[in-house]
């Protein structure tokens, strides 16, 4: 049985997160595979919120299914496709069975993703909705009416320490910590330099923080998320390290990166813990896992 | 402030048209002339179209603003070619379109799409300054709209789609918050931005508009 994953958060153990998407259409074998794989190995497991405004099946669905399998989820909330009363009533709905992480998130733009024609509702915003969560916490809504019953979460958040500029993501990122945020997960780093200082100004605040790990599958997808991803950089020495390895050992160094990676950030103890995003080969988390000797 | 408008695609004015074979044509000698939508060159323009579609274009008019209660009689002056229409197309803002409805009895369709209340930044370049939430911001984000400006309407900084300045939705458009904080940061009132804000009254101006401005001195 897994612990529950403030618990974690605080025990001072080195925090492990990764995430599972849902499919785009009922059939659930290759996430349940997933979870069933990730499960027993990893602290927590995040399920994204209609990745990229893709639409999918709902993160609310899967994190029950992770609770029933044993697993810890975190659910992913997003402020894209739902207004204060769906986001409440899902919030109500996810505590009733048994969810108890929250992962508040702002969410990319409907035109990124594949129903450009929607509207996006952006009712609240991040800090917003850490705030909401706290509000519902006391035993009210945000109407200010009282609720039967009344909800607990481990509520997170993310930054991005390569934004650029960084300045005023840094303020966002105070505010999310006076509203309540508990943990953040990353963006995706690569460069251990700049994390390092970002942390060096992170460590005053009274919140934890879990870096982000994202698998180089190959040089170009290194170099498409530099052009494409905000806030993602990758160096041009990994780059480098991609492109001169065999296309048929590329996914292997990969591993190897990611694995070199949360090792180095675990001995250094440069923060709490990480979080892995495998996007698409989330079976290969527990080789990323054995490369970095946990 | 100007309302920017943009013309219809021409096959969509005349499947909306249909079996209707004369029109009478209204453009608007203000905004939409400004956004060379409905001024008088792209009325006669869209007489040659229409008549080439084989149309009959019982006569057009250029009113000098048709939002204007002066369409009155602007249209007075026009009833005789408009009599003789099946229907009026405006090419004018939706509130010139409404304009006319309110003061014709013939089926009135609109040959622009209204975009957005704006400006002119550059020759065709149009940007949306304000869309009007009821709750005005710009005391506390350096007089630049994040509830227009920001793709989300976020209120209380950036989001993580910020690429170097820029937004996740368009690279070419500048991300609002960053605006916002350097605007801040020239002033030095940074300490606004980290002041959190609450979530917005959506309900500040009821859909659809409508108030009572009680003035002093009046009845």
């Amino acid at each position: 049985m897994t612990r529950p994953f403030r618990e974690v958060l605080n025990s001072g153990k080195f925090v492990i997160t990764s995430e599972v998407a849902p499919p785009k259409g009922t059939n659930l074998e290759k996430v349940l595979h997933h979870i069933d794989l990730l499960k027993d190995k990893v602290d927590g497991i995040n399920v994204t919120d209609h990745q990229s405004s893709v639409m999918r099946f709902p993160s609310l669905g899967i994190v029950i299914l992770i609770k029933e399998r044993g697993g810890e989820p975190i659910l992913q909330m997003t402020c894209r496709d739902r207004n204060r009363l769906a986001l409440q009533a899902d919030l109500l709905f996810a505590y009733s069975r048994g969810v108890r992480n929250v992962l508040c998130l702002t969410g990319d733009s409907i035109t990124v993703g594949d129903h450009k024609q929607a509207k996006a509702v952006f009712d609240l915003d991040s800090v917003q909705l850490l705030r909401m969560v706290r509000t519902m916490e006391s035993g009210k809504d945000l109407g200010g009416n009282e609720l039967n019953g009344a909800v607990e979460f481990c509520a997170g958040a993310i930054v991005t320490p390569e934004a650029q500029p960084i300045e005023p993501q840094l303020i966002k990122f105070e505010k999310k910590v006076a509203a309540g945020a508990e943990f953040f997960q990353t963006q995706g780093i690569y460069d251990l330099d700049n994390f390092r200082k970002f942390m060096q100004y992170a460590r005053q605040f009274n919140t934890k923080i879990l870096a982000g790990i994202i698998l180089l599958t190959s040089a170009g997808m290194a170099r498409y998320m530099n052009k494409n991803v905000p806030g993602v950089f990758v160096p041009q020495e990994l780059i480098e390290e991609l492109a001169s390895t065999p296309k048929e050992k590329v996914l292997e160094k990969g591993i190897e990166i990611a694995g070199r990676m949360i090792k180095t950030i675990k001995e250094e103890a440069l923060c709490d813990g990480v979080h892995i995003m495998a996007i698409g080969r989330e079976e290969l988390v527990p080789d990323i896992l054995a490369a970095a000797g946990i | 402030m100007k309302t920017i408008t943009a013309q219809k695609p021409f096959e969509e004015i005349i499947e909306a048209l249909g079996e209707i074979e004369k029109v009478f044509l209204v453009g608007c000698g203000t905004c939409a002339t400004m956004c060379q939508t409905g001024g008088e060159s792209e009325v006669l323009q869209m007489k040659e179209k229409l008549e080439e579609a084989a149309k009959i274009v019982t006569g057009w008019m250029v009113i000098p603003t048709a939002c204007d209660d002066l369409t009155k009689e602007a249209l007075r002056e026009n009833a005789e070619s408009i009599e003789q229409a099946q229907a009026i197309l405006v090419m004018t803002c939706a509130f010139g379109v409404q304009t006319v409805v309110g003061w014709s009895d013939k089926p009135v369709y609109p040959a622009l799409n209204t975009l957005f209340i704006g400006k002119e930044d550059a020759p065709g370049y149009f940007s949306e300054v304000c869309m009007q939430c009821g709750e005005c911001v710009l005391a506390w984000t350096g007089g630049i709209c994040p509830v227009t400006s920001c793709t989300k309407g976020l209120l209380n900084g950036p989001c993580g789609g910020t690429n170097n300045g820029k937004c996740e939705v368009d690279p070419e458009k500048d991300c609002a918050w960053t605006l916002i904080y350097k605007q801040l940061e020239k002033q030095g009132r940074l300490d606004i931005m980290s002041k959190y804000q609450p979530p917005k009254n959506f309900q500040a101006v009821v859909k659809p508009g409508k108030i009572l401005i009680k003035r002093e001195g009046a009845m």
